[in-house]
């Protein structure tokens, strides 16, 4: 008989100092924060600013965010992708929400290249105390009109909640910065997928 | 198939549900519409990549790896296993990150308000990769049950939290690995809400040839991520 998968848990309240532990000052080394890219990556330099919302509609402060995205041409720093790995771009961030006053998770990466012809985007996992699975979700660009019209999985989600997909382009002094807030449940809970 | 081919789906019969009433938090954050199935792309096929390179020499000796002016209290404990897929494969050159309370129950996360002593030298994370053959091993103390507020006099057992990546990003797993014999583990709504016949998979075993003689007791501790959608490859 082949072997079941291991059931998922929680992440619960205390991953920091294990997972996160740089960002919440904890002495011990993080493999990954919210710094995607150096200054040697190639590409348009953007910011990822979101919040994760419970049905009440509070900014959840115990939740931890990853993505994982390809470089600015497409590329995924993995050995499944046939046109080699780029080095200097891993492609993978992660942040808790509990060290923004607001509770944000703020990524500084590249934005990324299609990927297959899909529209740009990126791989959001979400996980939290009060979560027994982690949820994953997709972030798409909302000066991607075209290519996201065009889109196959966007096309395979109800128009109505097609947008809690979209982060919102905003350019601020600092840069361009998208916007995407996770709705775990209500009116507006963001479109996950069964990946 | 490749051995880049699509991955199983996330066995719901074996995965619990977002939204188990008694743990209560998961009320009003456990996502309660159906998930969309997505047709695998490259975005799916592939994951962040972290091996042995990411891991320090004492990363996996939570005993060690955080003493300030002695050793850690506690029962020390070597907990082994493999790293398989659904298929049987081992996983080879995986990273396991670990964290846990110390042996009275405390966790050094400053929001933990539970009266129960910190141990100066311990942290209580760390991490370790499988070897070629899937293996992994990493030393603790016993971490200690904790009371939680979910529901009156309620305790959490003695656990201790992996987080897995896999081959994949969508092979992603975090999940708690529990102690034989737990008392708790029966009143315990973390552990319940892993379906009947799977939660056990959670439950390490006592393990006579894992335990290190005149050192520390041993459990085994398999753990298993999604496969591909084909037969394993003949080798």
């Amino acid at each position: 008989m082949s072997p079941k998968q291991t059931p998922s848990q929680t992440v619960g309240p205390y991953f920091a100092y294990g997972l996160t532990a740089e960002q919440y000052g904890y002495d011990f080394d993080s493999i990954a924060g919210g710094q995607l890219a150096d200054e040697s990556v190639e590409g348009d330099r953007i910011r990822i600013v979101g919040r994760v919302l419970d049905g009440m509609g509070a900014a959840v402060d115990d939740a931890m965010i990853e993505i994982w995205q390809a470089d600015a041409q497409g590329r995924y720093a993995h050995p499944a992708d046939p046109r080699g790995s780029n080095a200097a771009f891993r492609g993978f961030g992660r942040l808790g929400t509990g060290t923004d006053p607001q509770n944000r998770f703020i990524f500084d990466t590249v934005k990324p290249g299609s990927v297959e012809g899909q529209a740009p985007h990126i791989t959001l996992c979400v996980m939290a105390r009060g979560m027994l699975s982690h949820a994953f979700t997709r972030i798409y660009f909302s000066d991607e009109a075209e290519a996201n019209a065009a889109d196959a999985v966007l096309a395979s989600v109800p128009d109505k909640r097609r947008d809690t997909l979209i982060a919102k382009r905003d350019e601020t002094q600092a840069g361009v910065v998208y916007r995407f807030d996770v709705y775990l449940q209500g009116d507006t809970e963001t479109v996950f997928f069964d990946l | 198939m490749t051995a880049h081919g699509p991955f199983s789906p996330r066995d719901w019969i074996s995965q619990p549900p977002y939204v188990h009433l008694e743990y209560k938090s998961t009320a009003l954050r456990g996502p309660t519409r159906p998930l969309i199935p997505l047709q695998q792309t490259l975005s799916e096929l592939t994951g962040p990549v972290y091996g042995h390179e990411s891991v320090g020499p004492l990363d996996h000796d939570l005993t060690r790896n955080a003493r300030v002016n002695g050793e850690p209290l506690g029962e020390r404990i070597v907990v082994a296993g493999r790293v398989l897929d659904e298929d049987g494969r081992p996983l080879p050159n995986t990273l396991l990150e670990v964290w846990q309370a110390n042996a009275a129950g405390r966790y050094i996360h400053r929001n933990d308000k539970h009266d129960a002593p910190l141990d100066p030298n311990f942290r209580g994370s760390g991490r370790c990769v499988t070897d070629e053959k899937g293996r992994y091993s990493f030393y603790s103390v016993k971490p200690g049950a904790y009371p939680w507020g979910n529901h009156p006099n309620g305790w959490r057992p003695n656990h201790i939290h992996f987080s897995l990546f896999g081959p994949s990003f969508i092979t992603r797993l975090v999940t708690q690995m529990y102690f034989p014999g737990d008392p708790l583990l029966d009143l315990d709504p973390i552990y319940k809400g892993a379906p009947e016949g799977r939660r056990e998979l959670m439950v390490a075993k006592f393990d006579l040839d894992v335990t290190e003689p005149e050192f520390a007791l041993g459990y085994s501790f398999d753990i298993v991520l999604r496969g591909r959608n084909a037969t394993p490859a003949q080798e």
